[in-house]
């Protein structure tokens, strides 16, 4: 089976150890964790887990059952990329002086859709928010500059169809009532 | 309003007990209606074990040697039982010593709950005396996990740990508790765990599959069940042998499911696996459809899978649904408790006999009789057997016992020959293969039915391993049966040794100690067999005697298990010789 991207999304207790316990599934099986993002989600004291991974269907499957089948995970689902819409964030420190000298850097920061989040005497921030390739090739065009720092967010998703997580925990209430 | 909350308040106070945290552990304990633990005291559980003192009336707790014991223990007691055991330890080493036991209860769906000391939670992090992160360790061999750092957790949180130990498929739970914890106070209300919103033990079974596998299974023409734990663990073996029964479709087990059905049933046909039974292997290759009831697809029950039952529609009957596909695709799938699942399927079944299938069976047995079953269990050549010591255990037992086995050639050759009449028998270490099992988890099998006779059947090896929990055996004057078949060898490596590695014997070769005057000196009564004729009076002398017994059988050196699939081969190409 072929390697594909996936985006791997688990609906969970917020608990301390769970982040441990779902990392150990990917490392009990030697499968890299490409991108990792743990926040809260649309229902209130449940988290979501967003994990990428890059390997065949049928190992994401498996993953999945297996994270599934922990006490404080309520669902667990996996989709390929045309099933969901994504987006990473990044962050770019530069000295504020090029942003004067270099008229490129200007032009960077228009077409590429970034925003200018803060700007001290050193240097300003920029924030650029998209798909990887695209913080790649702004990551590139400003590299040659300079960059002070770098950083890029995990993959954050949601997807197309319906993610049936509160009718799951109606369900349970009503199971263990 | 205010008022009905003041009395709700008022309600739940006159029900609250104030009580230390350490003592709050007890009466949890208590209300799950556990009367005996197993155990080893340290530092940081110190206050725990100070409230055992004085509820030692109503509450067992037994000091194996080692906290490995402990855990072991606790899973014979489980095993036999059916209710869940419990193991204590002190934090740092007696936490990281239950590790093993862990593993084996993980593997092997044991309900277990281990209850660990911590360090204060003041201290945590600071790499304090004793210190080991228990909770990150044991993530990945238990089912469930958590560290309580204050007292008023306690009662739900163990609550809780019972709850997931013992409900779905079941596993292993660690408790940690920090030493603050045990000594503050709280108010104590137990209220029993019915559910946790995230976790849904038992799936419905769903009608649909349901006559989707009835139609399957009338048409077939070579149907075949393999049985695991599954059904023992859903006490589902009344609801087999109905099936069984009914469609007259051959069963065979899985190491663990092994006596959920009478081994003398006639349908019963042995045993599926690395050392199984000739038929039962060469035979998954030839059915038409296999029913694998409970059980999980593991290697070595499966050899290459590439070549495992392609010719079959394959139906699961799984409680986890994480193991579904996880090994072998089903064709259809019965998710739920396989009591359930049988118990709905039964009706939509036709009766059947498949006199011609079953005849198979048969004849591959003789084949197997000749080659291998005959030399095993009625030797011609002087050194003793395996086989033949199992065979007279089976004779002097009636095939009543509960009969615990530890890690090697001696509990393949227990798993192909041991007879049972009764469910819950077969005490092994399957999934981890953890030598030194046998001798704790028979502690915990004597003391989990005591009105059974419990043989430990353990190899020279594995015994050594947990040797020390001879004092247990002595202590509290359990009568557990230990016979330790001697090779001076560790003998399933060196048969693989012999077999795959040109007999280049690295380190399997033992020079044992005299374990007669071992046991002897634990006041255990103590007897060694070297010959054939000695044997029958031996094995009878020891199931007689009333109280611990200790048989030390010498068997010959360089025997080797067979049939036997070779790692990696088909189960088509199990081999005789």
């Amino acid at each position: 089976m072929e390697k594909q991207w996936f985006t791997i999304s688990a609906y969970a207790e917020n608990n301390i150890g769970l982040l441990n316990r779902i990392s150990g599934i990917f490392l009990k099986r030697h499968i890299n964790i490409e991108s990792l993002n743990v926040s809260k989600s649309e229902i209130e004291h449940v988290s979501k887990f967003t994990v990428v991974v890059f390997t065949t269907e049928d190992w994401t499957r498996k993953i999945v059952q297996q994270i599934e089948k922990q006490v404080e995970v309520i669902k667990a689902f996996y989709h390929r990329d045309d099933e969901t819409v994504y987006q990473e964030s990044a962050l770019f420190k530069i000295k504020s002086a090029l942003l004067f000298d270099e008229p490129q850097i200007q032009n960077a920061i228009k077409e590429s859709n970034s925003k200018i989040v803060t700007v001290h005497r050193e240097f300003f921030v920029l924030a650029k928010t998209g798909r990887r390739h695209e913080i790649d090739e702004m990551h590139d065009r400003l590299e040659p500059f300079g960059i002070m720092q770098f950083v890029r967010s995990g993959r954050i998703a949601v997807t197309k169809a319906e993610m049936p997580i509160t009718g799951m925990l109606e369900e349970f209430k009503l199971n263990n009532n | 309003m205010e008022t009905v909350k003041a009395v709700q308040q008022a309600e739940k106070a006159k029900k609250a007990i104030r009580m230390s945290g350490a003592e709050a552990i007890i009466h949890c304990l208590l209300a799950e209606g556990v009367d005996l633990i197993y155990g080893y005291p340290g530092g940081a559980i110190m206050p725990v074990y100070d409230e055992l003192y004085k509820f030692q009336d109503k509450l067992t707790h037994v000091l194996t040697r080692h906290e490995q014991g402990a855990t072991h223990a606790a899973q014979g007691y489980a095993r036999v039982s059916g209710r869940v055991g419990v193991a204590m330890a002190t934090s740092g080493p007696g936490a990281t010593n239950l590790v093993t036991g862990l593993a084996d209860a993980q593997i092997d769906s044991t309900p277990i709950v281990c209850v660990t000391g911590q360090v204060p939670r003041h201290l945590l992090g600071s790499d304090a005396f004793q210190e080991t992160d228990i909770v990150g360790i044991s993530t990945p061999v238990t089912k469930w996990n958590y560290q309580i750092t204050k007292a008023a957790e306690i009662p739900e949180i163990m609550a809780k740990a019972f709850y997931i130990a013992k409900s779905g498929r079941p596993g292993p739970v660690l408790i940690d508790i920090t030493k603050n914890a045990q000594f503050d106070e709280l108010d104590f209300v137990y209220k029993k765990c019915t559910g946790v919103r995230s976790y849904k033990p038992v799936p419905k079974p769903d009608p649909e599959a349901l006559q989707q596998a009835a139609t399957v299974i009338n048409q077939a023409k070579r149907p075949y069940i393999v049985y695991g734990q599954g059904v023992i663990l859903g006490q589902a073996e009344a609801e087999l042998k109905a099936l069984v029964e009914k469609t007259g479709i051959p069963a065979a087990w899985t190491i663990m499911g092994l006596s959920a059905m009478d081994t003398d049933h006639p349908l019963n046909v042995g045993m599926v696996g690395m050392h199984g039974n000739y038929g039962p292997n060469v035979l998954t290759n030839e059915c038409d459809v296999l029913l694998a009831i409970g059980m999980r697809f593991d290697d070595r029950v499966t050899g290459k899978l590439d070549t495992y039952a392609r010719q079959a529609k394959v139906i699961h009957f799984e409680i986890d649904p994480a193991e579904v596909g996880k090994n072998v695709k089903p064709d259809v799938t019965l998710m739920g408790n396989c009591k359930e699942t049988m118990a709905l399927l039964l009706p939509l079944l036709n009766e059947n006999s498949h006199q011609e299938w079953r005849a198979e069976f048969d004849k591959k047995y003789e084949e197997e009789y000749a080659a291998v079953i005959h030399r095993d269990l009625k030797p011609e050549k002087p050194g003793l057997t395996m086989g033949e010591v199992i065979e007279e255990i089976n004779l002097a037992s009636e095939h009543k016992a509960v009969v615990v086995t530890d890690v090697g050639q001696h509990q393949m050759i227990a798993c192909r020959y041991a007879k049972f009449k009764q469910t819950k028998s077969n005490i092994t270490s399957g999934g981890l293969g953890t030598m030194g099992f046998a001798l704790p988890a028979a502690i915990g099998a004597k003391m989990g039915a005591p009105e059974r006779e419990v043989v430990a059947i353990i190899g020279d090896g594995g015994y050594q391993m947990t040797i020390q929990e001879l004092g247990v055996i002595f202590q509290h004057n359990l009568g557990v049966k230990i016979v330790v078949l001697n090779n001076d060898h560790l003998g399933m490596v060196r048969q693989w040794q012999e077999l795959f590695f040109d007999s280049r014997y690295a380190s399997t070769v033992m020079t044992n100690p005299d374990f007669v005057k071992i046991a002897e000196g634990y006041h255990i009564k103590a007897n060694r067999v070297t010959e054939r004729k000695g044997l029958k009076a031996a094995v009878v002398e020891m199931m007689e005697f009333d109280g611990p017994y200790f048989l030390e059988v010498v068997v010959e050196k360089e025997d080797n298990v067979f049939p036997m699939i070779p790692s990696g081969a088909s189960v088509s190409d199990i081999r005789l010789k």
